[in-house]
């Protein structure tokens, strides 16, 4: 079976102005919506904080935990639920307590007040300090700038600089619209989402270096056609891996997501943005961002000495 | 059959022989022989799994300054006393100094020599006269300091490992981590709140004399006498389910504290059948307890516990057994973690919760479960696309594809490595990428032949030319896997550990395994053509 035609032609490069335009378009809108909700929505990982998953033996609703939390005092309370029953919930707490008591039991005895004892089961409590959750948001952001120079550095090493620097910016694209459409959906970025990011960094890489391993390749090749046409063939040629892989890809994140659970869920809406995004920025972004760069460079077409290292 | 794929098959044979080996315990551990058993470990599971407790405390190493301190003031004192050297106050002020008052310059030399004679660690600094008085000002140097603030964290690391090994919980996991932050992970403990409420106790166990003559109406207002300080003793009402709390005023000078216990051991008081904590003193504990009893008899001793009195009993008559009891409407099970954190020795400093993550079991097996249905149903999926891709050639890739998931779960045994929910994720992730090297293969071997090669030479070439590609893409995910493996902590590690040893498996097995098995098949029939 082939669902790409074997002899595919089609002019990326050609539209690479329209591809650029738009992804600018969405980075900036995902800006935009950063900006005017005043950064990420961090979880309690980043912010610090409490969160306590509660499973009640009878059906209730968020509001309903909301009145019985509202006679103790515990700072700004947030109450969703979580999964599809209404028996279990996600209580999120501002503050935190370095207390051995802990605010989970607070939350407890006020449940048990109103649904009666034992039929509150805790399932999972976090408490987060602000100095811990500062240390792992600084920590996170070093992990993604350390991922970013090592794959500079890899692929300065196998290819040329201005590849590295191509893969660089396609990947900060990938990531910023992630980001972006994380703050859309209000969805909130905790530890699992860095592991994502970096996940996703390094599916999209993936997905780059093989159009650039193409693009070396062909660049060997006898050809009149020109850097941009290389380019372009190269995009062509591996378009129908480059398909197949994310839609493998694709189909397990869908499976993670749909029947992963709610721990799991975010992790799989993050990648699911990525790999899409990350898809579309190898064939639309990373590759004409050499042209881009090339033609900074004063135009000249280039056909620089390969440099072999395979 | 040629020899070099005779090889080759016997070396893949041979893997999956060692990770069937590997995986059988994690499976079922019944009727195993013993050394099976032993020699692997099931695989091991996070404590998002299998339910936990992960806790970061920070010790507070200020506070281990301070009485070290305070400590110090309380020895300068007897020392003056027993030099009969006429001083007028010793203190601790603004935190780490101490400030010897006395009248004149003659006494201020015999402290001057005093101190460097029996505290090496202290510095003199500069002298400031007030009022005719002369102030003599030491302090810790900053050397001794850092040295106190280390200590007092692996003291607590000690103690803390004393508690988790009295409570009893298997593969514990107790590390200093940076400064004074100590990490505790206790796996499937199934009541949290107790076990965190034993770790987090300073467990400072006291003994002061009541000051019977001050009022502690007046010391509740505030107006209190130098050299008392005003506590609250609890009093706990089991019947009623009640506690009130009665102010106390005792001496702020500690004469006896726990350091000197041998042992701690839960009794029941037979009168009112109510659980105490009998404890037994050291011989030196012993005879100063026996000092002490001998010389306030008719007046009440305070038993405090981390600043929260106890009892206060009357001292009938002189003890020299060196044992006592301290009660105080416990419950059973108080009465139990008292005498755990008493055995297990006091925490050198208070310690503060910076970050806690308890999962309940339950949690831990439904997230199991939907991981398993996860990986399934996304195997699954992948397994069909394949087949229906690239027909023959697919069914090669998936099982290149199981190979890969029974690599995957055998290398984890092996090293012991931990499996947690982000670990699953990353497994799931893994099978969605893996196939992405045969696609890479397939994909080639389809462009020559479309150049009109035969199969074989196709294969030949498509395998070489891909092989470039695959490994420039694999080295980048795993530069970021390596990354987040670095910087992450217990489950997103998981993720990072599953990701990498997935994208190392899946070279071995979407290269090496479908390489042979081609191989195989192109020697077997003479074909020119190939269901790719």
């Amino acid at each position: 079976m082939q669902l790409i035609r074997s002899d595919i032609n089609i002019n990326f490069v050609g539209r690479r102005k329209v591809a650029i335009s738009l992804s600018l378009l969405v980075i900036i809108i995902g800006i935009l919506s950063l900006l005017i909700k005043g950064g990420p929505n961090y979880g309690i990982d980043f912010s610090g904080g409490t969160l306590v998953q509660v499973k009640i033996s009878q059906p209730t609703s968020s509001g309903d935990i909301k009145g019985a939390l509202a006679g103790v005092d515990l700072g700004g309370v947030v109450v969703q639920q979580f999964g599809d029953d209404a028996q279990e919930f996600l209580i999120r707490l501002q503050g935190t307590s370095g207390e051995l008591g802990g605010l989970s039991q607070v939350i407890l005895g006020a449940l048990e007040k109103k649904y009666g004892p034992d039929t509150v089961d805790v399932r999972r409590t976090e408490m987060v300090g602000p100095q811990v959750g500062k240390d792992l948001r600084e920590k996170g952001l070093m992990a993604i700038v350390y991922a970013m120079i090592g794959i500079l550095a890899y692929v300065t090493w196998r290819f040329e600089f201005k590849f590295a620097i191509g893969a660089i910016l396609a990947l900060v694209h990938d990531v910023l619209i992630t980001l972006g459409v994380f703050s859309i959906f209000n969805k909130e970025i905790d530890l699992p989402i860095i592991a994502a990011f970096l996940a996703i960094i390094g599916y999209s890489l993936n997905d780059t270096i093989i159009v650039y391993d193409r693009i070396r390749e062909n660049r060997g090749k006898e050809s009149k056609e020109g850097f941009s046409g290389i380019i372009n063939r190269s995009i062509n040629e591996t378009l129908s891996r480059t398909i197949l892989t994310s839609g493998t890809t694709l189909l397990v994140i869908l499976a993670l997501f749909v029947f992963g659970g709610g721990v799991i869920h975010n992790f799989a809406f993050a990648l699911l943005i990525g790999v899409i995004v990350g898809t579309y920025s190898s064939i639309f972004v990373a590759s004409p961002l050499l042209i881009f760069w090339d033609e900074r460079k004063g135009g000249k077409p280039a056909v620089v000495a390969e440099k072999r290292s395979s | 059959m040629s020899k070099s794929v005779k090889l080759r098959g016997l070396l893949i044979l041979l893997c999956l022989g060692i990770a069937l080996v590997s995986l059988v315990p994690s499976f079922s551990r019944e009727g195993l022989p013993e050394w099976w058993r032993s020699a692997f470990d099931p695989i091991h599971l996070g404590l998002d799994l299998q339910g936990g407790i992960h806790l970061v405390l920070g010790v507070e190493v200020e506070e281990a300054v301070k009485s070290r301190l305070d400590s110090i003031v309380d020895q300068t004192e007897n020392l003056l006393r027993e030099k009969d050297i006429v001083y007028k106050r010793v203190d601790r002020e603004s935190g780490d100094r101490i400030v010897v008052t006395v009248y004149d310059a003659d006494a201020g030399h015999q402290v001057d020599a005093l101190m460097e004679e029996q505290f090496r660690t202290l510095e003199p600094m500069t002298l400031a006269g007030e009022g005719g008085y002369i102030r003599k000002n030491y302090r810790l140097s900053d050397k001794e300091i850092a040295n106190i603030k280390d200590y007092a964290v692996r003291q607590a690391l000690e103690t803390l490992r004393n508690r988790v090994d009295e409570f009893g919980v298997s593969e514990p996991v107790l590390q200093r981590q940076s400064d004074n932050r100590i990490l505790i992970q206790l796996p499937g403990v199934k009541d949290p709140q107790r076990a965190i409420a034993l770790l987090g106790k300073t467990a400072r166990l006291e003994f002061k004399m009541v000051a019977e003559d001050a009022n502690p109406g007046e010391a509740v207002k505030g107006n209190l006498q130098p050299g008392t300080e005003l506590l609250y003793e609890k009093r706990v009402d089991r019947r009623a389910g009640t506690s009130t709390e009665i102010p106390l005023v005792v001496f702020d000078k500690t004469v006896l504290t726990g350091d000197l216990l041998s042992d701690a051991q839960v009794r029941i008081d037979t009168r009112f059948n109510e659980p105490y904590v009998a404890i037994d003193f050291n011989a030196l504990g012993a005879k100063r307890f026996d000092q002490i009893t001998a010389a306030n008899v008719g007046k009440r001793m305070a038993i405090i516990l981390d600043d929260t009195v106890y009892s206060a009993p009357v001292i009938r008559e002189r003890i020299s057994g060196g044992s006592a009891q301290i009660s105080g409407g416990f419950t059973e099970q108080q009465a139990t973690d008292l005498a755990i954190v008493l055995r297990a020795g006091s925490l050198p400093a208070p310690v503060k919760i910076l970050e806690n993550r308890t999962v309940g079991p339950s949690l831990g097996k439904d997230s199991i479960d939907r991981g398993i249905i996860s990986v399934i149903i996304g195997g699954f999926l992948v397994v069909l696309a394949m087949l229906i891709y690239y027909r023959m050639s697919g069914l090669i890739a998936n099982v290149a594809l199981a190979l890969n998931l029974i690599f995957i779960l055998a290398i984890l045994t092996l090293f012991k490595a931990t499996l947690t929910l982000p670990g699953i994720a990353g497994i799931v992730l893994t099978v969605g990428m893996a196939v992405d090297a045969n696609v890479l293969i397939f994909e080639r071997i389809r462009e020559e032949l479309r150049l009109g090669k035969t199969a074989k030479i196709a294969v030949e070439v498509g395998y070489s030319k891909a092989f470039v590609t695959i490994i420039d893409a694999n080295v980048t995910t795993l530069i970021a896997a390596l990354v987040l493996f670095q910087f992450g902590t217990g489950p997103v590690k998981g993720f990072a550990v599953t990701l990498s040893i997935g994208i190392l498996a899946s070279m071995f097995t979407a290269i090496f395994v479908t390489r042979m098995i081609f191989d195989l098949i192109l020697e077997r029939r003479q074909t020119k053509g190939l269901s790719i």
